[in-house]
């Protein structure tokens, strides 16, 4: 222990050694590099020697753990690889299906070692319960970022979203135009979900897309419960969780899951269709944060720069995610064009749940789920 | 100095014998007791850390009692279905030729099929068997659709089917050794006597082999009780198996996580197997006794 400490000590020191004399006639204002205990405090990239300064400091950490990040998700294969590329820091990405709630329960039982996650990618209800385990962090496109799509201290920062729709193979499958056809028998046995609901993010809200489209409100989420049990008497629904492997190979050719994950498929089944309803328009943005004993600081701050930069928030759009400074993109003509022209087409108000309505939909599902699909 | 002294040191009491077992206890005390201490220890406390009997309370909840029975009715079809299918199965190999080609070929390949679990195995039985399959594909184009009535596949039934395919392999495994202790002596004592293979079963092989089975049951009982990916696999939904409640109440990220609750339940899981195995060695020493 001692020892590997004295040896990361030293490569430090060699290494800001280096970079001081790289950097030394060119910057002459302030440090260009910063300690593991500035880094670990650090609010933003000036307070670690600048941008050059995080850069080296997280060179020097020399490794970034992200967890519960799947590289088929949202284009996260594609951001993970021009990170690498571009920083020369490899990632350890563990357990990559896991949910929010396996990440923070990493960043409880890992605590201070250096297996830890650095960062976090967690939705909503996750992300409010574990307010305590975050370092606040501005990146520096942090002005773009709409004020309700960012805690005011940089504690956790909304990155990415999409929309609910349901996905289906058009040539198995008749064109679907409301949500209530997914009673017709064609059906039978097909309609699949994104995870559990009373576990995954995805699948609550494909109940929740379901209970808007039959006339429920975003307060009280038991209209979808019952259209899901009405759909497994009718024989229709799938217990099957949907996953690339269960859409390719047709056991689940309907999936409610959200617009980006569902547009993917379409590249293991070409005649893969996503519909949105425009009734029941249903959206939800996942949260960065960085773990305040995060065994790599300056890396995970790195990691948020890269992820709010252009670079970063074209590739979500290139996953047909829908990037949180899309807006301020678009405005200043930074935005991949042909990206934005990709993203799936939707008309109508999109509804995003406040805390009161999620809490609310996820108390009800849990005490009603099991019941009502068995 | 005296002379009483030295038979003890030269005796047993400072035998180093027990060094030998010692790294078994130490892995036995932090890999199963220390973390049963903690499971059950946290069971009785809230998420801020107050005593509580609500964790246990919770049991109660419709859902759970509905996993606990399936989840019995589950491991105890598949045990007993298992262990009578792969008695016989065992029995057709020892019959054989000790070392002959049937034989070795059906004891590796239980080796591998008994460890074959998970998420892979739900996915084969999906790929070949399921709505999408080819098998099934195939039956339906010729006029036999055998999901008719409803997907049974993603229904208990269809977890009984999956469990089957380690339960069976895994009970040739454990019940060979038992096998192979009998001696045709024996039957040929039992017939030179005058007895019928009725006999010899009822009062020779029979009395000899049911520890054993019930044991080998018991573990396939235990094995299928356990069983969580595969079940999650075949049925997301619902949460038939008392483990997918467990991983429901841990790790939900719309914030239905509950980690007493998940503990209880595991405390729940330990005293079903716990009262299983007490019926088990009172059921054995009965048998014993009857020999």
């Amino acid at each position: 222990m001692k020892l590997g400490n004295l040896w990361r000590h030293l490569a430090v020191a060699v290494v800001a050694v280096f970079v001081v004399a790289a950097c030394g006639s060119s910057n002459s204002s302030g440090s260009a590099s910063c300690s593991e205990s500035t880094a670990k405090t650090a609010t933003s990239a000036s307070a670690c020697g600048g941008t050059d300064g995080l850069i080296a400091a997280a060179k020097s950490e020399g490794r970034l753990n992200i967890i519960a990040v799947p590289r088929n998700w949202a284009n996260y294969g594609a951001i993970i690889d021009k990170f690498t590329a571009t920083y020369g820091i490899p990632i350890t990405s563990d357990n990559p299906d896991g949910s929010s709630q396996d990440e923070v329960n990493a960043v409880q039982s890992l605590g201070t070692t250096s297996r830890a996650p650095d960062v976090l990618d967690i939705g909503k209800a996750v992300t409010l319960a574990n307010l305590t385990l975050y370092a606040p962090y501005k990146v520096s496109t942090w002005d773009d970022i709409p004020t309700a799509q960012k805690e005011a201290t940089g504690l956790y920062v909304q990155d990415y979203g999409g929309y609910m729709s349901i996905g289906y193979d058009s040539a198995k499958l008749p064109a679907i135009t409301s949500v209530d056809d997914l009673f017709k028998a064609e059906f039978k046995g097909k309609v699949a979900l994104n995870g559990n609901p009373k576990q995954a993010n995805a699948a609550l809200n494909g109940v929740m897309m379901a209970n808007l489209a039959e006339g429920g409100t975003p307060n009280d989420i038991s209209k979808g419960i019952d259209f899901f049990h009405r759909l497994k008497q009718a024989g229709n629904f799938s217990p099957v969780q949907a996953t690339d492997a269960t859409v390719k190979n047709g056991t689940t050719p309907v999936v409610f899951d959200w617009d980006y994950l569902n547009a993917t498929h379409g590249a293991d089944v070409p005649t893969w269709k996503v519909f949105e309803a425009n009734n029941a328009l249903i959206g939800d943005y996942y949260n960065q944060a960085i773990n305040k004993n995060a065994p790599h600081p300056a890396a995970a701050r790195l990691w948020e720069e890269f992820l709010y930069s252009n670079t970063g928030q074209n590739l979500w759009l290139a996953g047909k995610a829908r990037p949180v400074r899309l807006a301020a993109m678009v405005q200043k003509g930074t935005v991949d064009q042909t990206a934005a022209a990709n993203l799936p087409k939707v008309t109508g108000t999109p509804v995003f749940l406040t805390d009161a309505q999620a809490t609310a939909a996820k108390n009800y599902v849990v005490a009603h789920w099991d019941a009502a699909i068995s | 100095m005296t002379k009483v002294g030295r038979p003890v040191l030269g005796g047993r009491r400072l035998s180093l014998d027990w060094v030998g077992t010692l790294p078994f206890f130490v892995y036995v005390l932090l890999f199963l007791l220390l973390p049963t201490a903690i499971v059950a220890f946290g069971a009785f406390f809230d998420a801020n850390n107050a005593f509580t009997l609500d964790n246990f309370a919770h049991l109660s909840r419709s859902y759970v009692v509905k996993a606990t029975v399936d989840t019995i009715g589950i491991s105890a079809v598949t045990a007993i279905v298992g262990a009578t299918l792969g008695a016989l199965l065992a029995y057709a190999i020892v019959t054989g030729r000790p070392n002959g080609v049937l034989r070795r070929l059906v004891v590796s390949a239980s080796g591998v099929l008994a460890q074959f679990g998970g998420v892979t195995l739900a996915f084969a039985f999906i790929a070949s068997i399921g709505p999408a399959g080819f098998v099934y594909l195939f039956f339906q184009s010729h006029g036999f659709d055998y999901y008719a009535g409803s997907i049974w596949l993603f229904q208990i039934p269809g977890l009984v089917l999956v469990y089957l395919y380690f339960q069976i392999p895994l009970m040739v495994l454990v019940f060979l050794p038992a096998l192979d202790g009998i001696k045709p002596q024996w039957r040929e004592a039992t017939e030179s006597l005058g007895g019928s293979t009725w006999h010899y079963w009822r009062h020779v092989a029979g009395p000899i082999l049911f520890p054993a089975f019930l044991g080998a049951t018991l573990l396939l009982f235990a094995n299928a009780f356990s069983a969580y990916a595969t079940a999650n696999a075949l049925i997301n939904q619902g949460g038939p198996v008392l483990a997918q409640q467990i991983a429901g109440a841990l790790s939900s990220e719309v914030g239905a996580v509950e980690p007493g609750f998940a503990k209880a339940i595991a405390v729940e899981m330990i005293v079903i197997v716990t009262l299983v195995t007490i019926g088990y060695s009172l059921l054995q020493r009965r048998t014993a006794k009857w020999l």
